[in-house]
């Protein structure tokens, strides 16, 4: 019971953030509608390539890492370089896609 | 100050998404829509570098400066140079990458919190929230780094054939069951060797999920996948009160999780079919 307590006042305490998370899902969902097939996989790799947003959580992280906290430092590391993968092969991958799609 | 213009560049990065991810939902202005994306990344990584508040030391810079270049190099060079029928293969690749990163963040917070030498009394006590977010960011970034590695090489063609298990979507269910245990017991008792062993079996989840599933269907598993990361993504936002994280990750969660169903149908697939595939049909199939 006093766990099913700590939810709800997690969840109260949150409201705007859940408000926010559900305004997003029906943004999501009114963008993708009635997009053409031949459209459907230069859009999912240009949400792909969106999603490597996840790379500004991997900066502040090591941001706030000390200076001497070497095991942190090398795991916050590779989170960038993996990051920065996802975001710049996602996008220039995409334009690939996309400029074959024009020349036809 | 500097907070605020942090704030300000975040929402017009969000926006530049939006209204990016809406273009390429046409084939005229879709090229534009991304290009359009990408300037949106780019405000939102460099102004989280240069409005950072707060002592950061140098070899902290060297090391997220050094990390950007060497992945830039790396990710154009690879993005530009492969071959247009490779392309599938990458995208799944990148998407993978992603997914990594998101629970390597998860794995550096919960360090932070919960440090290897001492465990702070009271455990996981007045930290559940976090915890949630750290929990869920690693499950699903790992769920979806492994199989995104796998649905790899499985276009690659080094995995050709579906690799189907007696009953496997039994034993997936037991995999799921022991992650939400492990889970489970983090708040309880959130140790450096739980938060791992939760690690190595979402990675197995994700392997497990996906080996089953033949070529043919990889495209809509990517595009789940893809979701995945999405949603791994948005946990990021929910733990560091970011919303330019929140806006791309759940835009992506929930565009992709539509894009799958709606890519389904184009090929005439039942999504239950792709992913719960050969049910009780072992041997037969493909």
């Amino acid at each position: 019971m006093e766990q099913i307590g700590n939810f709800l006042a997690l969840l109260g305490e949150n409201e705007q953030m859940l408000y926010f998370v559900i305004l997003s899902i029906f943004v999501g969902i009114e963008v993708i509608g009635g997009v053409p097939t031949i459209l459907h996989t230069p859009l999912m790799s240009g949400a792909n390539a969106i999603h490597g947003v996840v790379i500004v959580g991997a900066i502040f992280v090591m941001l706030n890492t000390a200076a001497n906290d070497y095991l942190s430092l090398t795991l916050g590391f590779f989170a960038v370089l993996l990051g920065t993968l996802n975001v710049v092969g996602g996008f220039v991958v995409t334009d690939r896609m996309l400029e074959m799609f024009k020349k036809k | 100050m500097n907070q605020h213009i942090l704030s300000i560049l975040y929402i017009i990065a969000s926006v530049l998404f939006i209204i990016g991810l809406k273009m390429m939902g046409n084939a005229k202005t879709a090229r534009k829509g991304n290009l359009l994306s990408a300037a949106g990344m780019i405000l939102a990584i460099a102004g989280t570098i240069l409005l950072h508040e707060g002592e950061v030391g140098n070899i902290v810079y060297v090391l997220i400066l050094l990390a950007i270049i060497i992945g830039t190099i790396i990710g154009w060079t690879t993005a530009r140079r492969v071959q247009m029928t490779k392309i599938p293969e990458l995208v799944s690749m990148f998407n993978g990458m992603g997914g990594a990163c998101a629970a390597l963040i998860s794995l550096i917070e919960f360090q932070h919190l919960f440090p290897f030498d001492h465990v702070p009394p009271g455990g996981s006590q007045g930290h559940s929230g976090t915890l949630i977010c750290i929990i869920s960011g690693l499950v699903i970034g790992s769920v979806s780094f492994a199989g995104s590695i796998i649905a790899f090489f499985k276009l690659n063609g080094v995995l050709d054939k579906p690799v189907r298990l007696p009953r496997y979507n039994y034993i997936n269910l037991l995999i799921l069951s022991v992650v939400a245990g492990i889970s489970i017991l983090l708040f309880y008792s959130a140790s450096p060797i739980t938060i791992y062993a939760l690690l190595a079996i979402a990675l197995l989840y994700g392997v497990m999920l996906v080996l089953p599933i033949g070529g043919a269907d990889m495209p809509v598993v990517i595009s789940l996948l893809n979701s995945f990361t999405g949603v791994a993504a948005a946990f990021g936002g929910f733990l560091y009160d970011n919303h330019v994280m929140l806006t791309g990750g759940i835009l992506v969660g929930s565009a992709g999780t539509l894009l799958t169903v709606v890519m389904c149908k184009a090929m005439n697939r039942p999504i239950m079919q792709v992913i719960f595939g050969a049910f009780g049909t072992t041997a037969s199939g493909s």
